[in-house]
């Protein structure tokens, strides 16, 4: 009866239980626009991001500068455009290592146990002693700024966490009786961690790598600030809102669009997170 | 009859699930409860014997609703009555005793304060005299030193006391009608007879009606005088404990009483059994928990194990929560490594860590679980972890794979298109079935069960039992069966060991457990299982010096 009905619907993703709500997909769908800008936003840029093309600064929303100029009457638009490549792009690419990166460690260290696990805990815990600031002004004039040295800092920076939360999930997940089984069935940890744990770890995981990534889009910003992120006449949406600081008194629309850039990725990142399908979410 | 205590009318409950569909949990069940009167809501579990419970004090689950009828408690209508004026009520005219009185006490309370604490919520009476009306609770209810036992916090007494103590908390108020949630269904057997004799002995000197929920109709014969059989949210039959256990007119009771009948085994005959080594043998183990020091682990579990289990035959190990079954089981299994001793399988010794055994030692012996819920991945479709242990051991891919896991589904007697489900929509006996299933893909020769019946209902741990018993004629198994329950091992093993704190107290043939049991201990566990019997608790003698040395009080 319902049986036969469930072999013969068709695999939409209402069907196969992936379907989510209102609020989920409008972010989703902003996430979406922001990465197709980050792609072509150079391209439909109405003016070259650095070059000065106005005389007058902090100047309002016209037809010439749709969202106006900056503090040295450049074109606000243009240079959100160039910026989403840099926020968006290092921001993920370093939320996707840290997290991938602490996630397998996570998962190991539960797993394998004993030496191993305790050896490691200590080390990231010693590591995330150092504030995290410190340890990117640090790196970053060491070793010079470039995207990658960004990327791999930010990276590292929030490994540890990543690493904590993952393991305290999967030592939970660990003690349950099907891992004991698939244990004493002789299966290996690679196994053990990838199709065991990891599908119940997942919606936690989600959930914690979009709060990661507004936090990573906040410590670029800071070392932007500080002239260790990205390298000037370029410039992410943290630095377009720290060039621009003196506009807020104007009101000016040079600092207000940066803001409301950043706002809006950093939120429906956690909106789609947040409600994401059941299936996902709810496993364990 | 005078005016019943409690008449239920036509109630019905429901709930809206979490996709937004309505759900009917009781269908318009009525019944009185005179005023003294013990009735027993007795069933399987989703049968809505505990929602029905719950009601009485106007309460529900979150998510569900008291939809219909009328409730009716003395001179009070629960169904018309405000939140607040239930909690009046709730503690003075009716009050709960719950399953799990570990889980019911606040861990960081003294006992005495938590005992009371309906005396000072409702402004009852002053504390000494509540301290003092606690102790004689506790005297009644046969605790073990009254006077001090209630500065104790909740971990320092034993299971067995905790549950009296929440008796205790449950009739300081002096309620009209006592609801008894399961409260022996966690106890051991032993310590399940103190309770019940206590719980009747208060019920019956203070003239107190009770509402007794129970899947144990052995149990509930002891205590009630009428018993209610649910099924599905309807009442099946009502009767007088009597009547239902000699005269059962509904079938599904009928059906209940059925799977109590002691079906006893019969050991198969297999012509070439003789000439082979046995499957299990386990010579001189000792295992424990704990960081190793000297060779020895912190906290030694088992102590010096012996047994052997034939080809072809089942072997039971019965004992106590603590007597260290399981940690026998997953000694076997490798799962923890002895310290010493040895396990040796179809004649081959085995490695004591699972790292060092080989895959074809791992796949002769295979383990079930008790709780299914946990032992079953629930991101893994039934297909993926049956087939996972085909392609692991065997190889198998595609066709082939897909081709066995609907043979293996056959072979438990579920449906092939339950392969594309996820264990949460599985019931719990088909959930089990899966759990065998997934042993049996291994191709094994030996089966450790690990209390796998105990956590389902009687009906569905019987059908288990029987898929067991076929299995074991078709593939030529053979079964280490652990279990607290001394009739489902007398339904199925051969012989049966008897553990106490770690060690084997004696082994005796399955069907001769009440007669030929020498060892005290297996006397006292034999003598204390519940038997369908009305008068069985009455006429119970143990001897006190027994119980004082392995009773867990």
């Amino acid at each position: 009866m319902t049986d036969k009905a469930l072999s013969f619907r068709l695999p939409t993703p209402r069907n196969l239980g992936y379907s989510f709500n209102w609020v989920g997909r409008i972010g989703l769908l902003v996430i979406l626009f922001w990465a197709v800008v980050a792609i072509i936003g150079p391209e439909i840029a109405p003016y070259p991001p650095g070059e000065i093309v106005n005389w007058d600064y902090f100047t309002p929303m016209s037809h010439d500068y749709l969202l106006g100029t900056d503090y040295l009457g450049r074109d606000v638009l243009s240079r959100i455009l160039m910026g989403a490549r840099y926020t968006v792009g290092i921001a993920l690419v370093s939320v996707f290592l840290a997290c991938a990166g602490g996630v397998i460690l996570g998962m190991v260290a539960a797993v394998v146990g004993g030496w191993f696990d305790m050896i490691l805990s200590r080390l990231l815990d010693a590591f995330n002693g150092i504030p995290s600031l410190l340890f990117g002004l640090v790196t970053v004039a060491a070793v010079g700024s470039s995207i990658p040295v960004l990327v791999l800092t930010l990276a590292a920076i929030y490994l540890p966490g990543s690493y904590r939360f993952a393991r305290a999930l999967s030592v939970n997940v660990n003690t349950m009786d099907f891992v004991t089984v698939a244990r004493a069935r002789g299966e290996r940890t690679p196994y053990l961690i990838l199709r065991e744990i990891f599908p119940n770890i997942l919606g936690p995981v989600l959930a914690d790598l979009g709060l990661r990534f507004v936090f990573i889009v906040l410590v670029l910003s800071g070392l932007s600030f500080l002239g260790l992120g990205v390298q000037p006449p370029n410039a992410d949406w943290g630095a377009l809102v720290r060039e621009n600081i003196e506009g807020l008194s104007l009101g000016a629309p040079a600092i207000l669009f940066p803001s409301v850039a950043i706002a809006s990725l950093t939120i429906s990142v956690n909106m789609f997170i947040d409600n994401l399908p059941t299936k996902i979410r709810d496993r364990s | 009859m005078s005016t019943p205590l409690v008449s239920v009318r036509d109630l019905k409950i429901g709930a809206t699930t979490d996709s937004g569909r309505h759900v009917e949990i009781i269908k318009g069940v009525s019944f009185d409860i005179a005023p003294g009167e013990i009735v027993a809501l007795i069933g399987e579990s989703g049968s809505g014997k505990t929602t029905i419970a719950l009601s009485l004090m106007g309460h529900t689950r979150t998510g569900c609703r008291i939809e219909g009828g009328e409730i009716r408690l003395g001179a009070n209508t629960v169904t018309a009555m405000s939140e607040g004026q239930r909690a009046e009520i709730r503690g003075t005219e009716v009050s709960y005793v719950p399953q799990s009185a570990a889980a019911a006490f606040n861990p960081s309370q003294r006992i005495m304060d938590q005992v009371i604490e309906i005396t000072a919520i409702h402004k009852l009476m002053p504390r000494d005299a509540a301290e003092k009306k606690a102790v004689e609770l506790f005297r009644a209810l046969a605790l073990p030193h009254a006077d001090t036992i209630g500065s104790r916090y909740p971990h320092q007494v034993s299971g067995g006391q905790l549950q009296r103590l929440s008796a205790a908390m449950a009739l300081i108020g002096d309620p009209k009608l006592v609801i008894f949630d399961e409260p022996t269904t966690a106890l051991d057997v032993t310590t399940q007879i103190e309770v019940l004799r206590a719980f009747r002995s208060v019920m019956e000197k203070g003239g107190m009606a009770g509402v007794y929920v129970s899947h144990d109709l052995a149990v509930v014969a002891q205590i009630a005088d009428r018993i209610i059989v649910l099924k599905g949210g309807e009442i099946q039959e009502e009767g007088a404990t009597q009547q239902i256990l000699d005269a059962p007119a509904h079938p599904y009771t009928r059906e209940l009483l059925a799977a109590f009948e002691p079906v006893l085994h019969k050991p198969l005959e297999f012509d070439d059994a003789d000439h082979q080594p046995p499957i299990l043998e386990v010579r001189n183990l000792s295992a424990g928990y704990g960081p190793i020091r000297n060779g020895e682990p912190g906290a030694k579990i088992l102590k010096d194990i012996n047994f052997a289990l034939e080809r072809g035959r089942n072997l039971g190990v019965i004992g106590e929560s603590g007597s260290g079954k399981s940690t026998l089981a997953r000694a076997v299994a490798g799962i923890l490594p002895p310290y010493r001793g040895e396990v040796l399988v179809d004649g081959f010794q085995q490695e004591a860590s699972l790292a060092q055994r080989s895959k074809e030692q791992l796949r002769h012996a295979q383990i079930v679980f008790q709780l299914a819920d946990t032992a079953l991945n629930p991101a893994q479709s039934i297909e993926t972890i049956l087939g996972r242990p085909l392609t692991f051991y065997h190889g198998m891919k595609g066709k082939a794979r897909e081709a066995r896991v609907i043979e293996l589904l056959d072979m438990v007697r579920l449906p092939a298109n339950l392969r594309h489900r996820l264990p949460s929509e599985l019931s719990g006996g088909q959930k089990q079935r899966i759990n065998l299933a997934r042993a049996l893909a291994a191709e094994p020769q030996l089966i450790l069960c690990d209390e796998i019946t105990s956590a389902l209902d009687t009906v569905v741990a019987a059908a288990i039992i029987d898929l067991l018993k076929e299995l074991q004629r078709e593939l030529r198994l053979s079964y280490m069966f652990i279990s607290h329950d001394l009739s489902t091992v007398e339904a199925i093993c051969d012989d049966v060991l008897v553990m106490y704190k770690g060690e084997v107290v004696e082994r005796l043939p399955a069907a001769k457990m009440s007669t030929d049991a020498t060892h005290p201990y297996s006397q006292l566990l034999v003598s204390s299982v519940p038997k369908l019997d009305t008068g069985w608790l009455s006429g119970l003698e143990q001897d006190p010096a027994l119980l004082e040395r392995f009773g867990n009080r």
